[in-house]
């Protein structure tokens, strides 16, 4: 019986794929059923979810206007940052609406392949940096100054750094010149990463508690910054080109002014759905809210999009399509 | 024999231990005077690496002109993906009264009452943990990759188990479908099955495939040849003595096979969610990146319920008596069950209530806070302790050894354990790590693999030896080493990563949490499997319970136990890619990397590659023991 249905479906599978060979735009394998796709739905809207809590406020908070406001079904995958970009050729994902630059996946994917493209800024403005705790900062002064890191290299060797200071990176996945950095401004430390935006904010909510020495990879905007107290370490100062090689970077990270992206087709034929994407437009003040009460409330994100929604109406209506 | 081969001519008067002490002696002289040279560092941008960068560039490109896509691969992807996704409708169709009801009728015929009445609880919880949905695409994805595992894996066993020579020609290529860390083939998988449930479900598929393919060719494997010598002697065609004398025989232990490949699959389900595969892995991966158990556990609950579930629905089925008829009011009780529950279906609203989900998010979340700081000092000093006294040292050593002396100790050593042939394998090993650039670490790795395949070892054959010694502690344990087993990795690391940071220690307690379970399960099977006659026997002839058990129970298991070392060593291998999230760094952070920055897809992938080679290596000096073929043996085959 079994063997019958897979031959059946072998057919289909064959069958809607035609005799052409089969390409991956063509939605035969990834149509899945909605769950609770009701008639009056208007369709189907794919974000996202990249591994950080700011870009899940974003996420959610368009998801919720999507849903209530324009009726449409969203889907919320977590996938990676490099991966997803991958998701606008298949199909899989319809925005990414919160990228850090990325410059390669902007030429592969927008410029050549012609399967992505910009939908404008989030009115976000992102910065990487390096921080330390600030009772370090105020037990020593200098060392917010990358030149005497190396002084103080002793303060944060652990037992993973191999005898150097550690340097405590995020997620793989991230946007980072760190192992480059440290080669090039010669300091006497290893870049050991942590994994996760969970093992930054665990590290730094203790080196705050228990007085411990930490410098690490951290990013505004960020909702940390109002729990615990940081200070930026001053690399050489940010100047266009400077991060063109990435080998041989040596220099401070840039400002970005933060985009959505979405599919070449989503824009197409999104209709309002890709209006509202496209409208969406907030501050650093708007985002640390949300992804606060999502952390630190207990709230799912669905929960706090809608606490911000109720109480920002002024600012969400002008992101709704006429 | 091999020993024969180092051990000094006897008339010298020369201790045993004279040979192998002086070589050791030898060796330590060798590392002190060429300490530091020769050592292999790693070089992230290796060409090597770049090569197969570009390569991937250019597949990518080539994706929707090359008739090897086009053809083939797109239409796997297309085929997979309706098998998922016509489970995935049958199962949204039933609703969700409806699914509790069909599966407590499932329940209900493989075991009776007893276990349809915890099949509904359990399927009920999915609901009330708030994790409907996720939960049934994940039971969608699962079904569809354990269905396909089987449909390819069961028929694979069996031809393994007649033919020996099938069975040479597979185990290979086994070995690297296990040792392969799931990360190292997510990077390729994506690049030609995409992302999606598709990819997915064949990522799951390769790693449940694995045991499927090995337990049903040891079932057929230990059916007595004498009832098959009886069937042939009575005319019997090959055909019938496969389905009336092979199968039923093997019934049993196949079944552990179907229950294994369950088990593999669910494990699986974190990782496919990395390529965004849908199911329960979200939950478990959002509550990683914000630093939360309480997201992370309602979703591992439920992927454990699950795994217990459907682990006792087999079991039942499996001790079921195959010539006996369901009764008729087993046969009532089910039907009843599932036509109330589709009954329901559209009566009860389609979604499941929000009023009837209990969410205790902020509670675990304060519980582990909790712990984190209070047990701070315990944990910490566990961790320096064991990385300063063990790991440290030991990664120094190999790191700082010459490559050709560590190649030299681990070919005389696989030699001295497993004879010429096996040595010589690790030894190409390890050559070929050397010549693909990712030596030290290589070595790195194989520092954390040995530091916890030791504790492994130790923990699982203590637990083993205990549970097959007292069948009501071994009732105990059971339903914890299900939890266990199937309790996704990632859960672990978050607890862990409060406990011991970012460190390899982390890594090292999430494997050991990772691999101990089925290396108890073997020792135990292994143990209850030696004849009840033979221990008796050796009962009545007076030995101890001591006795018995050394010189009895352990050396009839052997081959289990040393199944069992294995296991133990290809699981805590791939647990080492996922310790590379929390900091275990070396190979397994390479991988990771590869997956997740496309610059480095290279380096990652010839990271996952080592871990196989590494793998290997380990397998041939640790279970050659067994393999090797004696004299007598080699001339009658």
């Amino acid at each position: 019986m079994k063997i019958r249905l897979l031959a059946g479906l072998l057919a289909l599978g064959l069958a809607a794929a035609g005799c052409g060979g089969a390409k991956v735009e063509e939605p035969a394998g990834s149509a899945a059923p909605q769950a609770q796709g009701s008639a009056s739905s208007a369709g189907t809207v794919k974000i996202a979810i990249n591994p950080w809590v700011g870009y899940e406020a974003s996420a959610n908070v368009v998801a919720y206007l999507l849903k209530n406001e324009l009726h449409y079904d969203v889907q919320l995958p977590e996938i990676k940052e490099q991966l997803a970009w991958e998701g606008f050729e298949t199909g899989d994902v319809d925005v990414i609406i919160e990228n850090w630059g990325h410059p390669d996946l902007v030429k592969k994917f927008i410029d050549e392949k012609k399967v992505a493209q910009s939908a404008g800024s989030t009115g976000n403005k992102g910065v990487i940096g390096w921080y330390v705790p600030k009772w370090m900062a105020d037990k020593y002064p200098d060392i917010t100054d990358y030149k005497h890191l190396n002084k103080y290299a002793g303060l944060f060797k652990t037992s993973e750094s191999g005898g150097k200071g550690q340097l405590l990176d995020g997620d793989p996945s991230y946007v980072t010149n760190d192992e480059a950095l440290v080669k090039n401004l010669k300091l006497n430390f290893k870049v050991v990463t942590g994994g996760s935006e969970a093992a930054l904010l665990k590290s730094a909510t203790q080196a705050q508690e228990q007085q411990k020495a930490l410098l690490f990879y951290f990013w505004t905007p960020h909702w940390l910054f109002d729990k615990v107290d940081l200070v930026r370490v001053n690399l050489p100062a940010y100047t266009a080109g400077c991060d063109a090689d990435a080998k041989k970077v040596a220099c401070d990270y840039a400002e970005l002014d933060l985009d959505k992206i979405v599919s070449k087709k989503f824009a197409d034929t999104g209709g309002k759905a890709y209006d509202l994407v496209k409208n969406f437009n907030w501050t650093n003040e708007d985002q640390n809210a949300v992804a606060n009460d999502m952390t630190n409330g207990g709230m799912t994100g669905e929960q706090a999009a809608k606490k911000w929604i109720e109480a920002n109406t002024a600012k969400w209506q002008a992101w709704i399509p006429k | 024999m091999s020993t024969t081969a180092i051990t000094t001519p006897s008339r010298l008067r020369v201790p045993r231990w004279a040979a192998p002490a002086g070589i050791v002696v030898l060796f330590a002289a060798a590392y002190l005077v060429f300490r530091d040279t020769g050592t292999l560092p790693h070089d992230k941008s290796a060409p090597q690496f770049l090569a197969i960068t570009d390569l991937r560039e250019w597949i990518d490109d080539h994706r929707n002109s090359n008739p090897l896509f086009l053809y083939f691969l797109n239409y796997i992807r297309i085929f997979v993906g309706s098998v998922y996704t016509a489970f995935q409708s049958v199962l949204y169709a039933l609703g969700w009264p409806g699914l509790i009801g069909v599966m407590g009728a499932l329940a209900w015929l493989a075991g009776g009452w007893r276990i349809a009445l915890p099949a509904v609880a359990g399927v009920g919880s999915f609901g009330v943990l708030g994790l409907w949905q996720s939960s049934v695409d994940t039971l969608a994805l699962v079904a569809a990759s354990v269905l396909l595992s089987l449909a390819i894996g069961i028929p694979l066993g069996v031809w393994a188990g007649l033919s020996r020579g099938a069975r040479k020609a597979i185990t290979p290529v086994l070995d690297v479908m296990q040792i392969m860390p799931t990360f190292a083939y997510l990077a390729p998988l994506v690049l030609f099955f995409h992302i999606g449930a598709p990819a997915g479900a064949i990522a799951t598929m390769i790693y449940s495939i694995p045991p499927a393919i090995r337990i049903t060719a040891l079932a057929i494997e230990q059916v007595s040849p004498t009832a098959v010598e009886a069937s042939a002697s009575l005319g019997a065609t090959g055909r019938q003595t496969l389905f009336k004398v092979y199968l039923p025989l093997a019934r049993s232990t196949m079944a552990l096979a179907v229950n294994q490949t369950i088990m593999m699959a669910l494990s699986m389900v974190v990782i496919a969610n990395l390529i965004s595969a849908p199911g329960l892995g979200g939950d478990i991966i959002r509550g990683l990146s914000r630093a939360q158990v309480g997201i992370m556990l309602p979703a591992g609950i439920a992927i454990v319920v699950m795994a217990v579930l459907l682990d006792r629905m087999m079991v039942a089925l499996a001790r079921k008596d195959p010539h006996s008829w369901i009764g008729r009011a087993r046969f009532i009780g089910a039907a009843a069950l599932a036509i109330a529950g589709l009954a329901l279906t559209p009566l009860l609203p389609a979604e499941w209530p929000d009023g009837w989900t209990v969410n205790f998010v902020v509670q675990v979340n304060d519980a582990v806070h909790w712990a984190e700081t209070s047990w701070y000092g315990v944990t910490t000093f566990v961790k320096d302790v064991t990385t300063s006294l063990l790991l440290n040292p030991l990664e120094g050593l190999l790191t700082s050894a010459p490559w050709w002396l560590i190649a030299a100790a681990a070919l005389l050593l696989a030699w001295r354990v497993s004879g010429l042939r096996p040595a010589l394998t690790a030894l190409g090993c390890l050559l070929a790590i050397a010549l693909l650039g990712v030596w030290e670490h290589a070595m790195q790795t194989l520092t954390t693999v040995a530091v916890a395949v030791l504790v492994t070892l130790a923990i699982g054959l203590l637990l083993g030896v205990a549970a097959a010694r007292s069948s009501r502690y071994s009732a105990v344990q059971r339903p914890i080493l299900d939890a266990a087993q199937t309790m996704p990795a990632f859960v672990y690391l978050l607890p862990a990563l409060a406990l011991f940071e970012t460190t390899r220690f982390t890594a090292i307690f999430a494997s050991v949490i990772y691999a101990v379970p089925p290396v108890v399960r073997l020792v135990e099977d292994g143990i209850r499997a030696v004849p009840a006659t033979v221990v008796e026997a050796a009962a009545s002839a007076g030995s101890t319970p001591g006795q018995l058990l050394w010189k009895v129970q352990l050396p009839m298991a052997r081959r289990a136990i040393l199944l069992a070392a294995n296991q133990g060593i290809v699981m805590t291998l791939a647990m080492v890619v996922v310790g590379g999230l929390v900091g275990a760094g070396a190979l397994g952070y390479d991988v990771v990397v590869g997956f997740s920055q496309r610059t480095d897809f290279g380096m990652g992938f010839i990271a996952g590659i080592a871990t196989v080679l590494l793998g290997v290596m380990l397998d041939r000096i640790t279970q050659g023991a067994d393999r090797r073929p004696s004299p007598q043996r080699r001339k009658t085959t």
